[in-house]
């Protein structure tokens, strides 16, 4: 990309990026003018207006900007891309504190069912899925994102690849979470769990998706270390992995192109079990290899101790990554699903219990020789309590999929716990200890603003997660025994309504631990902010707030 | 990067060399307990494979060696099921609901199934306890809209309460207010009259005389003339101090302005018939039953 000094051109990528926007500007109004729903409609204007804004962009950063492009060193040192790592990390609290909210009003849905007050919605139909998505997809996506770009430059000791590419991640991923959002609320859903979305909003995200992987992949392609780090095997893992699990659940018919309504060409069981295949490896790639990766670069910097094992880390990793991928039948014990399929689901989420674990190993026993740096460091205090609950997990996880216990805890809000010890405990303290790290790094400063104020976090979030999850294994196996009580005379004991009335104090315990969980994170959200806007910086040069495009 | 394995002091293990952003890695061997349960696990897993149905061939599958299948285990189950409950399930199929009524081990039978039913069927409007709610009758007192004997309840049960089935109770409380039959003062003043009708206190001004005329022209028809109701238009009782909507003179008064046409539905064809009578002994059995 060298260019004479003076003149300047357009790149391939801003030339072609600008007129492939046009052109969906284009297509757009169209969709929106012909749109024979709402839904649709709002949704191409959306994406009309997102078009002729990123074509605006586009031509505005080329006018602005010098001659020659960002150069890939300055002085011998890597010019490492940082931009749109700040907005994903920006838009990631913001998501997270959205996505708990939404998860604290439906838990108290549960509780307390006026709460619905009667709208479509505010329905807990409609923002169940509201919540999962926001809280896997828009959180946990965009920390995997901004983390993985972070990774993957500092330990290829290179500059992210691309000059557009990486920008268009951040903002397509972003743009795919408000449609996917929108339209939950909407009432647009193709009632596939953590696969809502309708089909355009998965041919967009495709589209993005396929760029995460090129824009991570030549960075890596042009890496200066000699190895690839082990954090990347597993953040490539979780995108190649991702890739391969949305095309396969999703290829529908659209009822019309310009409706949102479309049905999946698979049908019946085989539709159940592309769903669960789909479903946990959702689980094991975005919510376990994605976060694993995570553990493997912040907790071995934060604690400045070396890993643990280099052999457990080959080995749990291609150990997990194989035995993942057929452990989904386990969501359909006892259904119409062969019996043999079952089987095949149960014995491979027990062989996964190990992998899982040597994660585990590799993360704590990293910190043998720096365990006294978990008294003064809540940050790394935060990162080690992640992987113990990503242990116990993992350990309960195979657990419930063995087949007698499954036929108690199925369908029950032991279930519901289970998610929540990964999904609160391990997937969220192990992204906030790494947006802990990051933010000041990103920002360039000293440290945080405050770590007492992390230690509050700590606590606070910790009593909610304990809180969560014991309510509700209380609250799943009564369940399961009220179910599966009988009289004597061979009738049911209990009728469902009965035992949706003895749920109620353990819904009022979950919705308390909920509410507990999103305090801690907006006691995070002040300290992020405090430490960008008042924190010391790190090198004398003042580095300005860049604003997130 | 310099390829050599550092020494790590504080472990006392080496490196394997590798460096990244300062991250460096020992070179620990496996653990040797993690490496076994690794090993237990999948031997554990193969042995599974033998004993349970397992891999897909082309055509079939492996079937494992106790030819286990989860479809024939339901069918055992249910077999026992109805092995335990013996005959008497046939007897209660076969008996009349007088007949059930009469003997103790079929009527505790009935009884068993019976809440089982309710609790998946009628609770959601009546509520688990059967006390009913606002526009939906409690069954446990011995207040019947339709008739509280055992024909009468199956009857109801059956064909339901303005279903639209062609056997339905169809007659109905009639909006006096919204057709113009009534004028919304002398609605009130009924209304007054019908309170005064189970001892409620009247408003102020409000004049007997007239609440009576009204009455009498309108409502005893179905009412009757002292308004005790009749179950044979499911005209309720106005004297029993029970209400269905609310006594208070605001809801009486919608109740006579707009008419009332809470429906039952039918649950001949959701339920078979042997269900219903069950139900009918159920209902009849919670407290009021005539």
């Amino acid at each position: 990309m060298s260019q004479p000094l003076n003149s300047k051109s357009m790149t391939i990528g801003e030339s072609g990026l600008a007129v492939f926007f046009a052109a969906a500007a284009f297509l757009c109004l169209i969709g929106a003018a012909k749109a024979v729903d709402v839904a649709f409609g709002f949704h191409a204007a959306l994406g009309a207006a997102a078009s002729l804004a990123s074509v605006f962009v586009i031509l505005n950063r080329y006018f602005d900007r010098p001659s020659l492009l960002p150069p890939q060193e300055i002085n011998g040192r890597p010019n490492y891309n940082m931009g749109p790592i700040k907005f994903a990390t920006v838009m990631s609290v913001f998501w997270g504190i959205a996505g708990f909210t939404v998860g604290l009003l439906i838990a108290s849905q549960l509780a307390w069912p006026a709460l619905n007050f009667d709208l479509p919605w505010t329905s807990f139909g409609r923002l169940r899925p509201l919540h999962t998505s926001a809280v896997i997809f828009a959180f946990g996506g965009n920390v995997l994102i901004a983390t993985s770009f972070y990774v993957v430059q500092k330990t290829s000791r290179v500059r992210l690849a691309g000059d557009l590419a990486p920008w268009f991640v951040v903002l397509g991923y972003n743009f795919f979470i408000l449609i996917a959002g929108t339209g939950y609320l909407l009432g647009v859903t193709q009632s596939k769990e953590y696969a809502e979305p309708e089909w355009y909003a998965d041919l967009w995200l495709t589209i993005v998706w396929v760029t995460y992987l090129l824009v991570f992949l030549m960075t890596l392609v042009k890496r200066k270390e000699p190895h690839i780090f082990v954090a990347n095997w597993f953040y490539l893992a979780f995108i190649v992995t991702i890739a391969v699990l949305h095309l396969g659940n999703n290829p529908a018919v659209p009822v019309s192109v310009f409706g949102s309504k479309s049905y999946i060409v698979w049908g019946g069981v085989q539709d159940a079990m592309f769903q669960w295949w789909y479903g946990h490896n959702a689980v094991g790639f975005f919510l376990t290899a994605g976060f694993l990766a995570i553990m493997y670069y912040f907790i071995p910097k934060r604690a400045e101790r070396p890993i643990y094992s280099y052999r457990l880390s080959i080995i749990h990793f291609w150990a997990l990554i194989f035995l993942y991928i057929w452990a989904g039948p386990h969501h359909l014990h006892y259904t119409a699903l062969p019996d043999w399929a079952q089987t095949l689901g149960m014995t491979f989420s027990i062989m996964l219990w190990m992998p899982s674990w040597g994660g585990m190993i590799n993360g704590l026993m990293t910190l043998s020789g720096a365990w006294d740096k978990l008294r003064t460091d809540p940050v790394l205090r935060m990162l080690v309590v992640s992987v113990a609950f990503y242990g116990m997990s993992t350990f309960e996880g195979p657990m419930m999929s063995i087949k007698v216990v499954n036929s108690l805890s199925h369908y029950t809000d032991w279930t519901i716990g289970h998610v929540h010890s990964g999904a609160l405990g391990w997937v969220g303290f192990v992204s906030f200890g790494a947006l802990y790290c990051m933010v000041p790094w990103l920002w360039d400063r000293k440290g945080l603003y405050s770590l007492k104020l992390v230690n509050w976090h700590f606590w606070i979030a910790t009593i909610g997660i304990v809180l969560y999850i014991s309510a509700m294994w209380v609250s799943g196996i009564l369940q399961g025994l009220m179910w599966r009580a009988y009289t004597s005379l061979g009738f049911l004991e209990y009728s469902f309504i009965e035992s949706v009335e003895a749920m109620h104090p353990f819904y009022m315990i979950r919705a308390a631990g909920g509410a507990l969980f999103l305090i801690g994170s907006l006691i995070m959200a002040y300290n992020l902010w405090m430490t960008v806007r008042v924190g010391e910086a790190e090198v004398q040069s003042p580095v300005a707030l860049q604003p997130a495009e | 990067m310099a390829e050599q394995n550092d020494f790590d002091h504080v472990s006392g293990k080496t490196t394997t060399g590798h460096e990244w952003d300062g991250i460096k890695e020992l070179n620990t061997p496996l653990p040797r307990w993690w490496v076994l349960t690794f090993y237990a696990c999948i031997i554990w897993a193969v042995g599974y494979w033998v004993v349970y149905p397992s891999w897909p061939l082309l055509s079939s599958y492996l079937p494992g060696v106790m030819h286990y299948s989860s479809r024939a285990d339901v069918a055992v189950e249910l077999a026992n099921l109805e092995k335990s409950r013996g005959e008497k399930m046939v007897a209660l199929g076969a008996a009349s609901l007088a007949d059930i009524e009469k003997d103790p081990a079929l009527l505790a039978l009935a009884r068993a199934r019976g809440k089982t039913v309710f609790g998946d069927n009628c609770a959601p409007c009546h509520g688990s306890g059967a006390a009913g709610a606002k526009g939906y009758p409690n069954l446990n007192d011995d207040d019947w809209l339709w008739g509280g004997t055992l024909d009468q309840i199956m009857q109801t049960i059956q064909f339901g309460v303005r279903s639209g089935h062609a056997k339905t109770h169809d007659s109905a409380m009639l909006a006096f207010g919204k057709d113009g039959t009534l004028k919304p003062e002398q609605i009130v003043t009924v209304a007054n009259y019908v309170r005064s009708l189970s001892g409620l206190p009247t408003r102020q001004g409000y004049d007997a005389g007239a609440g009576a005329k009204i009455f009498a022209e309108n409502c005893t028809v179905c009412h009757g003339d002292a308004g005790k109701g009749n179950q044979e238009l499911g005209a309720p009782n106005l004297t029993d101090k029970i209400w269905l909507y609310g006594s208070d003179e605001a809801t009486v008064v919608e109740t006579i302005t707009n008419g009332r046409t809470g429906v039952m539905p039918a649950w001949v064809g959701r339920l078979d018939p042997s269900t219903i009578k069950v139900m009918a002994v159920y209902v009849h059995s919670l407290g009021g039953g005539k």
